[in-house]
């Protein structure tokens, strides 16, 4: 086809548990440059396509292609270094590294030094260490956190480390972002805060995929939704459509039964 | 926080006070703190040299011998075993395994092939190291208690192993092993049987080493992977973090700081057989990691001074000897359970409950307890 290739393309995605059917037969594509949110009733499956697209879980069948590469069934460091970076639903930072070494591990991701080049601090080794270590300020600054540079991670108040948490997987030069519920937990005006950043970071050239609860947020700062439940995609377009296709609202207020 | 759990964390006033120093150091210029590492290195040398120091610390034996073993083959131990204890947080009980092939290695090739100590010593190092890689390729996918008890068997195997072959000379172990060349005319460079400074002075200088290589590899992307993954695996691997790279990293180097303490073992003993090797060894190194503070070098190093020193002067109560140790080591980890002198980021981890060394510490108290019981 001479289609240009989508950005992240999920064809025909089943992952199976046992007997249970987590995702079934899934189509979905993310197109560079947009916010693209998954959403769906608690248990869907949504975090299990996050799982599959960063390759902790291996596709019972179909295939995840990441700019024209197949990435199902490579290990997670792999996929990180293919370009797809991701936060979790349950923030999981190192805690007790402080906040700029947290970030600095993301920035290795595209490093290739080590242990000969620490211990005889071969040139390329300390290139590295100067660029990571620059990258990952520039990153704190970003997210507004500098000044805690030094600080363990688990000190930070609860939003700010939502956001090291999306500064870390920047530090891996992703192409792909994929938050998870980044917003969990938020009060309203970090809330807001969030949607700036998120569209900050789009700017930045980096596509957004995120999972997300809070109905605002998603239909405030996405230019896609998609909507699964029990595993299936039900609806699939712009915030506009997505909101008053019936399915949707079936999905998520119940059936409306006929006997009312 | 302390009221409530009042057993755990109990204070150590001098242990603050070393911190406190440790902070001070931090902040010193480089070239004052070259001068203090100078100061503890000469200090360090003078220790078999200092009179009257011998009678103090070990009455019934010989200070210079009990300083270079146990004491200094411990440290170099207890340092190796570190990497994979203290920075990957793996729980390693067959460290022992790397100790042996590096003797057997000085061994079997300086009696065999006439090789000389410096030569023997990369060979060995490299030879350790390959033991690493095989034992950590297929194990190191296993986590926690299983990677414990894989690692315990290939302790055992390697013992074993050197029990039923002829060219490790069975039981009877090999003899005649070469000492290190000593220079003609230089008596503190004069290896041989009376003569102990010189091997002291040797582990000094392979100590000295490997904290300079452990101190760069903590500051580098390595030690910082290490980190990562100690603190979560899974994340780690997902910020792009090869974990399973780096683990099998921490387990060669461990391996080839261990395999080194093996070289200048059989050189000073000049005569192995596979019970130097036992089980109790890998037990007794891990206890030094474990109590000194896993994961900080400082604390290792007095952990392993400790746990090669106290059996030493408690010789007096002759057969109750080791249980005492034994009472001290389980007393230290219901009090003490982050180690005399932990890492800052190591304590944190065990004020919050997570992959601590509490959890080691039960774990080494229960393993120690029942090798006793075996004997």
């Amino acid at each position: 086809m001479s289609m240009p290739e989508r950005l992240l393309r999920i064809d025909d995605v089943t992952m199976q548990f046992g007997g249970l059917t987590a995702v079934n037969a899934l189509n979905l594509h993310v197109d560079e440059g947009e916010i693209f949110a998954l959403i769906g009733p608690n248990g869907a499956g949504k975090t299990t396509v996050f799982n599959m697209i960063t390759g902790v879980y291996t596709p019972t069948s179909g295939d995840i292609v990441f700019l024209g590469t197949r990435v199902n069934g490579l290990r997670p460091h792999k996929v990180t270094r293919q370009g797809i970076a991701r936060t979790f639903q349950n923030i999981r930072l190192f805690d007790n590294m402080t906040v700029l070494d947290n970030v600095v591990v993301g920035t290795h991701a595209g490093h290739r030094s080590s242990v000969a080049g620490a211990l005889f601090g071969l040139p390329r080794f300390r290139r590295e260490e100067r660029q990571g270590r620059e990258r990952a300020m520039e990153l704190l600054e970003f997210i507004e956190i500098a000044d805690r540079g030094g600080d363990a991670a688990r000190n930070l108040p609860y939003g700010d480390q939502r956001r090291l948490e999306i500064a870390r997987a920047l530090a891996t030069d992703p192409k792909l972002l994929l938050l998870d519920e980044p917003a969990a937990g938020m009060n309203p005006s970090e809330k807001s805060d969030l949607m700036a950043l998120i569209r900050r970071i789009r700017d930045t050239g980096v596509t957004v995929l995120l999972i997300e609860h809070d109905m605002g947020l998603v239909m405030g700062v996405s230019d896609r939704i998609a909507v699964i439940d029990f595993g299936q995609k039900i609806a699939d377009g712009d915030p506009l459509e997505v909101r008053q296709n019936p399915d949707v609202i079936k999905a998520y207020l119940g059936e409306v039964s006929d006997a009312s | 926080m302390s009221s409530t759990k009042p057993l755990r964390g109990i204070k150590l006033p001098w242990i603050k006070t070393f911190e406190t120093l440790g902070t001070r150091w931090q902040r010193l210029p480089t070239s004052a703190r070259w001068v203090g590492y100078l100061a503890m290195v000469l200090l360090a040398l003078s220790l078999p040299s200092i009179p009257g120091l011998g009678d103090i610390m070990t009455p019934g034996s010989s200070w210079e011998r009990v300083l270079f073993y146990p004491i200094g083959i411990y440290i170099l131990l207890a340092l190796g075993l570190n990497v994979v204890v203290g920075y990957a947080g793996l729980l390693d009980l067959g460290f022992v395994a790397f100790f042996a092939i590096g003797a057997y290695t000085m061994a079997i090739l300086g009696t065999e092939f006439g090789m000389d100590f410096w030569l023997v010593l990369p060979i060995a190092i490299a030879v350790t190291m390959l033991a690493g890689l095989a034992l950590g390729t297929p194990t190191l996918r296993l986590r926690g208690d299983y990677l414990a008890i894989v690692t315990l068997g290939f302790g055992e195997i390697i013992r074993v192993t050197a029990t039923n072959l002829s060219f490790t000379g069975g039981p009877r172990g090999i003899n005649k092993i070469p000492r290190p060349p000593s220079v003609e005319g230089v008596s503190w460079l004069t290896f041989s049987i009376s003569n102990v400074k010189p091997y002291y002075y040797l582990v000094i200088f392979f100590i000295v080493l490997v904290i300079i290589g452990l101190k760069r590899l903590e500051r580098s992307r390595v030690g910082r992977s290490w980190a990562a993954i100690r603190e979560d695996e899974d994340a780690a691997e997902l910020m792009g973090v090869p974990t399973l790279t780096f683990k099998l990293w921490a387990f060669t180097v461990g391996a080839a700081v261990g395999g080194t303490a093996g070289v200048l073992y059989a050189s000073f003993q000049t005569a192995i057989r596979p019970t130097d090797f036992p089980f109790i060894l890998s037990a007794t190194v891990l206890a030094a990691v474990v109590l000194g503070g896993a994961g900080n070098i400082p604390g290792v190093i007095l952990g392993a001074f400790l746990v090669g020193w106290v059996p030493e002067v408690s010789r007096e109560f002759s057969q109750y000897r080791v249980l005492v140790f034994g009472a001290v080591l389980v007393a230290l980890m219901i009090f003490r359970p982050q180690g005399l002198w932990p890492s800052r980021i190591r304590q944190a981890e065990l004020k919050q409950g997570e992959g601590g060394i509490g959890q080691l510490g039960g774990e080494v108290g229960a393993v120690v307890a029942q090798a006793e019981d075996n004997r």
